[in-house]
């Protein structure tokens, strides 16, 4: 008896050790690595189709036991990119809706992800907030100024360059920071949750999803509906990320805990207004000039 | 044994063949080298006339742009692709677009520069989107594409130049308008037609989702176009 117990508990104990192993390659194997090294929970096969309410743990180690060998290639090759463009258009459509309706129950990463994120859905949401941005800019400036005899219309191809700059930073150096906090913390505390760094540039890239309506709205130039609109796309993206973040971080020294959640908030914060401050002028009625101290200069001639 | 005699019986005699110089051997093995074979003189293009040459590839051009003109789901762009019809398109788009209301500090419209990187990076991120997501087209082929679709734009660029001569009140913005839609639908159309069908089915969104919003950006650009008083 007592020789079949010793296995017996050294298999459990091996399991749940190999359980947070599987878990917390990405955290503790990927550090001499690039910073991409989603290979240890990428999966070959496809999508389970599981239902919403499993544990996730569980469903990480039965895709585990389910997937086939995993190839790891090189990331200098092509097909190693072509891993994150496995996706189909359903996907990306489930993917979107949840990131602009939020559900408190639903972690975005293990409802929607599944260990399959892509790079479809951040760099086109990126490029397409990009091109919106530049042009309700452009819009609401031709509007403001539309009755004025001096003002003379430029589509100002600048700001593209500058929008650009913004989001893309955002959606890729704020993943970054994070997930190389997440990673100092959990070498101090044990998670259990850990996500890769694909797996938070995918959630950052569809939290944006939210502004490009928001940002087509804010061409009316009514001050009231922009604010908002700034408003309501800021909860539900923040609370796209709070959620996915919180049981990351719950585990945590309180203080740790806050000082993470309000930089993630107020980072959004001021991506959404200084977007809004930069490249949509208040509208003012009364001076031709340009409009107001935190806005771009017009092409207005000044009165200075 | 036997059997084995028998089998190199018919090669028996054939230690006996010697090729004497009295055996005159001759003939042509020489094999024409070429990609096609369509005209005889095909073999050697270095005696033909420059203009024949020149006219060669521009009636190549021209064929493809009969295509795009009117867009059926056809081949003809993808098998025989070149780069010359998109160089040129989008050189008369860029040069178009000069002119608009420049002043000395340049918040003005798009320079050369800009329309010709939108253009070629463009085309080239939506070709690399379209590879990653598992297409079958070539890339060289996606660029011509990409490339020769951009010819109803064209056309309506030229055609809100001569609308603004006329005057840029808001009856030439309307019509203005129209026309550019009108094209940019058309555009969006013939590289759908083309490109459709080298894409898995459940991911075609996917990959005209990037032909629509470049196209968008362009016609935008057309658009908003301003001549300088």
């Amino acid at each position: 008896m007592a020789s079949t117990n010793d296995p017996f508990q050294f298999q459990e104990f091996e399991e749940a050790g190999n359980l947070l192993e599987a878990n917390r390659d990405a955290t503790t194997i990927s550090i001499e690595e690039d910073n991409i090294k989603p290979d240890k929970q990428r999966k070959a096969v496809g999508f389970t189709p599981d239902g919403d309410d499993e544990d996730p743990l569980a469903s990480d180690d039965k895709t585990e036991l389910l997937s086939g060998p995993k190839k790891s290639v090189p990331f200098w090759t092509f097909e190693y990119y072509q891993r994150f463009f496995d996706i189909e258009t359903h996907h990306v459509k489930e993917r979107i809706i949840g990131s602009v309706l939020p559900w408190p129950g639903k972690n975005f990463v293990h409802v929607h992800l599944r260990r399959n994120p892509d790079l479809y859905g951040p760099f086109w949401i990126c490029t397409t907030l990009v091109f919106a941005i530049a042009i309700s800019g452009n819009i609401s400036n031709f509007l403001v100024h539309l009755g004025k005899p001096n003002y003379k219309y430029t589509p100002e191809f600048r700001k593209v360059t500058i929008a650009a700059t913004a989001i893309f930073s955002y959606a890729w150096f704020v993943p970054l920071a994070l997930w190389g906090v997440l990673l100092w913390r959990n070498n101090k505390i044990m998670n259990l949750v850990s996500y890769s760094f694909m797996e938070i540039v995918c959630v950052y890239g569809y939290s944006l999803a939210i502004y490009i309506p928001a940002v087509v709205l804010w061409i009316i130039p009514y001050e009231w509906l922009r604010w908002c609109s700034i408003v309501v796309a800021l909860c539900l993206s923040g609370s796209v990320l709070v959620m996915t973040f919180w049981p990351a971080v719950r585990d945590d020294h309180p203080k740790v805990i806050i000082a993470i959640m309000s930089a993630i908030a107020v980072l959004n914060i001021l991506l959404a207004v200084g977007c809004k401050a930069y490249f949509f002028s208040k509208p003012e009625a009364v001076l031709p000039a340009d409009s107001s101290a935190g806005t771009e200069v017009t092409k207005a001639p000044s009165s200075t | 044994m036997a059997a084995a005699e028998e089998a190199s019986r018919p090669f028996a005699g054939l230690s006996e063949v010697s090729i004497s110089e009295d055996i005159p051997v001759e003939g042509d093995i020489s094999v024409p080298v070429g990609p096609s074979t369509r005209r005889d003189d095909e073999l050697s293009t270095l005696d033909e006339p420059v203009r024949e040459t020149i006219l060669r590839d521009l009636r190549a051009v021209g064929n493809k742009f009969v295509h795009v003109l009117y867009p059926k789901r056809s081949t003809a762009l993808l098998r025989d692709w070149d780069l010359w019809g998109p160089l040129l398109l989008c050189v008369t788009l860029a040069l178009l677009l000069q002119g608009g209301a420049a002043d000395s500090d340049d918040q003005g419209g798009p320079q050369f520069a800009e329309v010709f990187v939108i253009i070629w990076f463009g085309s080239i991120i939506i070709t690399l989107n379209s590879k990653l997501l598992g297409g079958t087209i070539s890339f060289f082929q996606s660029l011509c594409v990409l490339g020769y679709c951009i010819l109803p734009l064209t056309a309506a660029m030229a055609v809100c130049r001569i609308v603004l001569v006329g005057g840029s009140g808001t009856v030439s913005f309307a019509v203005r308008l129209v026309v550019v839609t009108a094209s940019f639908g058309w555009s969006t159309f013939a590289s759908t037609a083309f490109l459709a069908d080298s894409q898995p089915p459940d991911r075609k969104a996917l990959v005209v989702y990037p032909v629509f919003l470049f196209y968008f950006v362009i016609g935008w650009m057309i658009l908003t176009f301003s001549p300088s008083q």
